[in-house]
């Protein structure tokens, strides 16, 4: 339970950051921020970096605001600041449902929203969030200056992602919502904070009574997150009934290809996505 | 108090525990908090293989890392004996135990190899990092229901069949009208304490003694079964306990890694401190509760259990560690709980190692597992009879009038004797408690509305107090605080407040005026511990011995310092007055206790000190009693199970404080929650752990246990010990797996469904699917 040894940089502004994870990233530099999936993994010794760069005191990246119709998140926002509407609308209470599952009040005081999106464990729930809402990363290096990233190129694998060893994922543009969008999400773990077991993000605005701009991710059920237009695409021009959440339900158990590990088995897991999907688009209608 | 009138000024209450302040204020001094100077640390490498041969060693590279002192193989401590059993040295079992670095096999991952010692905990953990164990695999035997393995040559992995039982099984079940048979499994978990296992060996050579510090549970009996391991003079072995962050039968056994610091301490002069993380703690301390029973009772047409035959593999782990086949044992004698098998009654144990951490004693060994399977099976022959669940429990229930009820079955080496109990009477206050018709009829309204809900009930019967003797000294010193030093245990069960208390009943004191000093052997020659839920019922019984005989030799030294009669004096808050006589003349016991020291005038040719031992003998355990109820809600989508409501009724006899009771009461509880439905102990098919973390290891948390209503009676105080006590440690978990499995049968309308704890989400949605 003692990490293996590191170096340590404490940089102050961003730039001192870049400077550091152009010298160290390809060493087996990493990023620390919240620190609470690192220094977990460290103190197992699952984690080896080399050298840790701690971006806690780089306070210009402490910053959400509201751009041209997105929400900026900066690399230095804890999961807490989510806790009461961070915006008015819609998406505001997106992230105030969806926050609650994260782990626990502790954690969530430290822990970052960009941390967990770099660390990309199939069971994060803002994972799900950005795939539901195809966010955008802003990832940022002293080489290769600024570059967008769009949520689905992001995430490659378990814990993998698009991102450099020299980049910083500064921050995650979110679409704002537009006032009359229905938002829901359901998890289900074994215990109260804990991994999920498989989530549901569900979006979608209502014409006419039917639904339309359906959008339908899922978190811990894949290696990756991702949206489920095969589920997506039995809602939409349909009314919002437990008829038609159940049907989505079901297509999304069959549109999957889920995790299968030795304490829970795809079968199991396979038909919890299909009750989240359905729970996630109740919580919306209501 | 005198023996007659059980004056209650302080035993029965419930006032505040003397252990806090320290705990609260962050002064507590746990095993990591003591550090001694030029300490060294040690890291123990540990087998990842489930089984298999150590083909080589490869630490050159650690060896020359800075700060490293030396690392042992088990070559290096060719001298030192694997770790023996608590009770004496068993010759059959003798091949099973544990050594204290693996001897070129290796029998589950988890078992230390190496013995790495460095300047710092850093250092020892990065240099056992950089050495590379080779083994040859062999294949790992992981289930006690499969064919026993070679364990070594010319001995199989069955290191004891254990049987016990009376009367003529085959000829009750061939006349009887029913048989109910079933197949039930209790699943591996253990107690997980807040504090990890630490240990810190020094030897003082000034005085040629060895010193274990960090011990719990059971520090006496550690120190003598270090000193006949290590060959040493029990006077020249102590152990010391300091606070501990939880005990449950887990923490405070003797371990590899307690013997290793003992001897690396005596062989570099130097101090050695060893602290357990939480992996290691996951895989290396003791597992418990894995057993699986086929299990059939013969009944007649009314439902009367006429005779029970139960067969049970018993999955021990790697080795027999210090409890030798005691849970395998216990699980054969006090399997029946509180019905009266008239007939015949066997139990067939076959004790098996697998390749998987060695298993031990957990809060309530054998009686989680047992309650368990019992009640499972009343509920299935009521099932199988078309019969009330409750009415068979009644019915087969031994009445009060059959007390003490005597049964030719063993418990810890005893005959079990139940020595008082209505456990009938016990019952109708739990149904009456929690309105048990109504109950169910509700429960039945909302079951109709497509609600998943359903009630179930478990009977028990516990067992406390294993004797035969405890002894406690107690002293006043000249400022009138009163000592009371005994060999017994604190593992955070409120031991001193109870002893404090018991002690100035019986003394005429404030509680608070009493030091309790505990689980160092320096200080007392003799001591039980705190295992078996003992502790109260000899521990405090001792106290009231040695407390009565510390007033009677106060007020015979007082009477003649007084001028007035014994009989017209008494004690009261530390003072001697005279009955009757506010405002009158008094001594203080200070001043008692210095007209008793050795050079006093006063003393005349009394011994001195105001000061006495006590002892008390128990023949017999005692047998409290209860019921456990809950009422469950399952989520048909994800077969989650949510507790909406737990009861737990206890006959204790009598309770000295009972808010400590019911704290006892509802940890159990928690536990036993972990055991029903969430903790366990998995491995994947090479034997690999999979639940290293607390990410996998699910402790229920305070969002998963619902607040447990304890309904506390002192119906039938023990008849086996002055104040009536029967012990509460263990009450709180014996009952759950078995409850909670009832509940959700009813729950899901499935009678007899749950035959496996814990009950996890993926396999109750398999049975709700009829996948199973």
């Amino acid at each position: 339970m003692k990490p293996a040894p590191f170096n340590y940089y404490a940089p102050t502004s961003l730039a001192e950051t870049l400077d550091l994870l152009a010298e160290y990233g390809s060493d087996d530099g990493r990023v620390l921020a919240g620190g609470q999936s690192l220094v977990p993994a460290m103190a197992f010794r699952l984690a080896r970096p080399r050298h840790l760069v701690d971006i806690n005191g780089v306070t210009e990246l402490n910053y959400t605001r509201i751009d041209n119709g997105r929400l900026c998140i900066g690399a230095g926002v804890r999961h807490s600041a989510f806790e009461k509407p961070i915006e008015d609308g819609p998406l505001g209470r997106l992230l105030t449902m969806v926050v609650r599952h994260i782990a626990h009040g502790p954690i969530r005081a430290r822990g970052t929203f960009c941390g967990s999106i770099a660390h990309a464990d199939p069971a994060s729930e803002w994972c799900a969030v950005a795939a539901a809402l195809d966010v955008e990363m802003v990832a940022e290096s002293k080489v290769s200056g600024t570059r967008v990233i769009h949520s689905r190129e992001f995430f490659e694998s378990i814990m993998q992602t698009a991102l450099h060893e020299d980049e910083i994922l500064r921050e995650v543009r979110l679409p704002i919502l537009s006032k009359g969008t229905f938002v829901g999400f359901a998890e289900f773990s074994r215990r109260a904070g804990d991994y999920a077991i498989a989530m549901a993000v569900a979006i979608y605005r209502l014409k006419n009574g039917m639904m339309s701009d359906m959008r339908i991710a899922l978190g811990g059920a894949e290696a990756t997150p991702r949206r489920v237009t095969e589920a997506e695409r039995v809602l939409i021009g349909r009314p919002p009934n437990l008829g038609t959440f159940q049907a989505a339900g079901h297509a999304a158990t069959t549109a999957i290809d889920p995790l299968d590990d030795a304490n829970i088995n795809a079968e199991y897991r396979r038909s919890v996505v299909g009750a989240m999907v359905r729970r996630a688009l109740e919580s919306a209608a209501t | 108090m005198n023996d007659e009138t059980g004056a209650t000024r302080w035993i029965g209450q419930s006032v505040e525990r003397l252990e806090d302040p320290p705990l609260v204020t962050g002064r507590g001094r746990f095993a990591g908090d003591i550090n001694f100077p030029r300490q060294l640390h040690m890291r123990i490498v540990r087998s990842n293989h489930a089984h298999g041969n150590i083909v080589s060693i490869d630490m050159e590279v650690a060896r020359e890392l800075p700060g490293v002192v030396a690392i042992w193989t088990a070559a290096d401590i060719a001298d030192v004996p694997p770790i023996d059993f608590r009770e004496g040295p068993i010759e059959r079992l003798a091949p099973y135990r544990q050594p204290v670095l693996a001897t070129g096999r290796v029998r589950y991952v988890g078992e230390p190899v190496l013995a790495v010692f460095a300047e710092d905990a850093y250092v020892a953990e990065d240099a056992a990092d950089l050495i590379t164990v080779e083994i040859e695999q062999l294949p790992p035997l992981l289930s006690a229901e499969a064919e026993p393995a070679e364990f070594s040559l010319g001995r199989n992995t069955e290191a004891a069949i254990l049987t016990q039982g009376y009367g003529d099984v085959e000829a009750v079940f061939k006349s009887a009208p029913h048989i109910v048979e079933l197949k039930l499994t209790s699943g591996r978990h253990s107690g997980v304490p807040l504090e990890t296992r630490g240990a810190l060996g020094r030897y003082d050579a000034s005085r040629d003694v060895l010193e274990l510090h960090g011990a719990a549970k059971v520090p006496h009996r550690n120190k003598e079964l270090l000193a006949r391991m290590l060959d040493r003079a029990p006077s020249s072995v102590q152990c010391y306990e300091s606070h501990v962050g939880g005990g449950f039968g887990i923490r405070g056994e003797l371990y590899p890694e307690d013997v290793l610091v003992c001897v690396a301490a005596m062989r570099f002069d130097r101090p050695v401190k060893w602290i357990e993380d939480r992996r290691e703690h996951l895989i290396a301390a003791n597992h418990s509760r894995n057993q699986h029973h086929r299990i059939r009772a013969a009944c007649n047409v009314d439902g009367e259990i006429l005779a029970i035959d139960d067969e049970i593999c018993h999955d021990n782990g790697a080795y027999v560690r210090t409890h030798a086949t005691r849970v395998a044992m216990m699980t054969c004698g006090v399997l029946p709980g509180p019905y009266r098998i008239p007939g015949a009654y066997r139990a067939v144990c076959h004790f098996r190692l697998t390749n998987k951490t060695p298993a031990a004693t957990y809060r309530a060994p054998g009686r989680f597992e047992t309650t368990f399977v019992r009640e499972r099976l009343v509920d299935a022959i009521a099932n199988q009879l078309k019969l009330d669940p409750i009415h068979i429990r009644r019915l087969n229930a031994v009445r009060v009038d059959e007390m003490p009820f005597k049964r030719p079955l063993e418990a810890l080496g005893e005959e079990i004797h139940f020595d008082s109990g209505d456990y009938h009477a016990l019952l109708d206050k739990t149904l009456d408690y929690v309105d048990w018709v109504k109950l169910n009829r509700d429960l039945a309204v909302r079951r109709d509305r497509g609600e998943m809900v359903g009630v179930g009930l478990a009977m028990f019967v516990e067992k406390a107090g294993l004797g035969p003797a405890d002894g406690v000294r107690i002293q006043v010193d000249t400022s009138g605080v009163i000592e009371v030093i005994t060999g017994g245990a604190s593992i955070g069960q409120g031991f001193e407040t109870v002893m404090a208390q018991v002690a100035a009943e019986c003394l005429g004191a404030d509680y608070k005026n009493m030091r309790v000093t505990h689980g160092n052997t320096e200080r007392i020659e003799h001591g039980i511990g705190a295992h078996a839920s003992r502790a109260t019922v000899m521990t405090a019984s001792a106290t009231r011995v040695a407390a009565l005989k510390v007033r009677d030799k106060a007020l015979n030294i007082a009477s003649e310092l007084m001028q007035a009669p014994i009989d017209e004096l008494d004690i009261v808050n530390g003072e001697v007055v005279v009955k009757g006589r506010a405002g009158g003349p008094s001594m203080s016991l200070g001043q008692i206790a210095a007209a008793l020291a050795p050079s006093s005038k006063t003393r005349g040719d009394r011994e001195p000190g105001l000061s006495a031992e006590g002892w008390f003998y128990a023949d017999h355990q005692v047998y409290p009693y209860g019921n456990h109820l809950a009422v469950v809600k399952v989520d048909p989508d994800t077969g989650g199970v949510q507790v909406l409501r737990y009861v737990v009724s206890y006959d204790i006899g009598r309770a000295i404080n009972p808010e400590l009771v019911k704290g006892q009461i509802a940890g159990g509880f928690a536990q036993g929650l972990g055991g029903a439905l969430m903790e366990e102990f998995t491995y994947n098919e090479n034997g690999d752990p999979l639940a290293v973390t607390f990410a996998d290891y699910l402790l229920p948390t305070v969002k998963e246990t619902p607040e447990v209503e304890i309904v506390l009676t002192e119906d039938h105080p023990s008849p086996l010990n002055p104040l009536g006590i029967k012990g509460a440690g263990e009450s709180g978990v014996n009952g759950v797996g078995a409850a909670i499995a009832s509940a959700i049968d009813d729950a899901i309308g499935i009678p007899g469904a749950i035959t496996e704890l814990p009950v996890t989400p993926q396999r109750l949605k398999a049975i709700i699917d009829g996948r199973k």
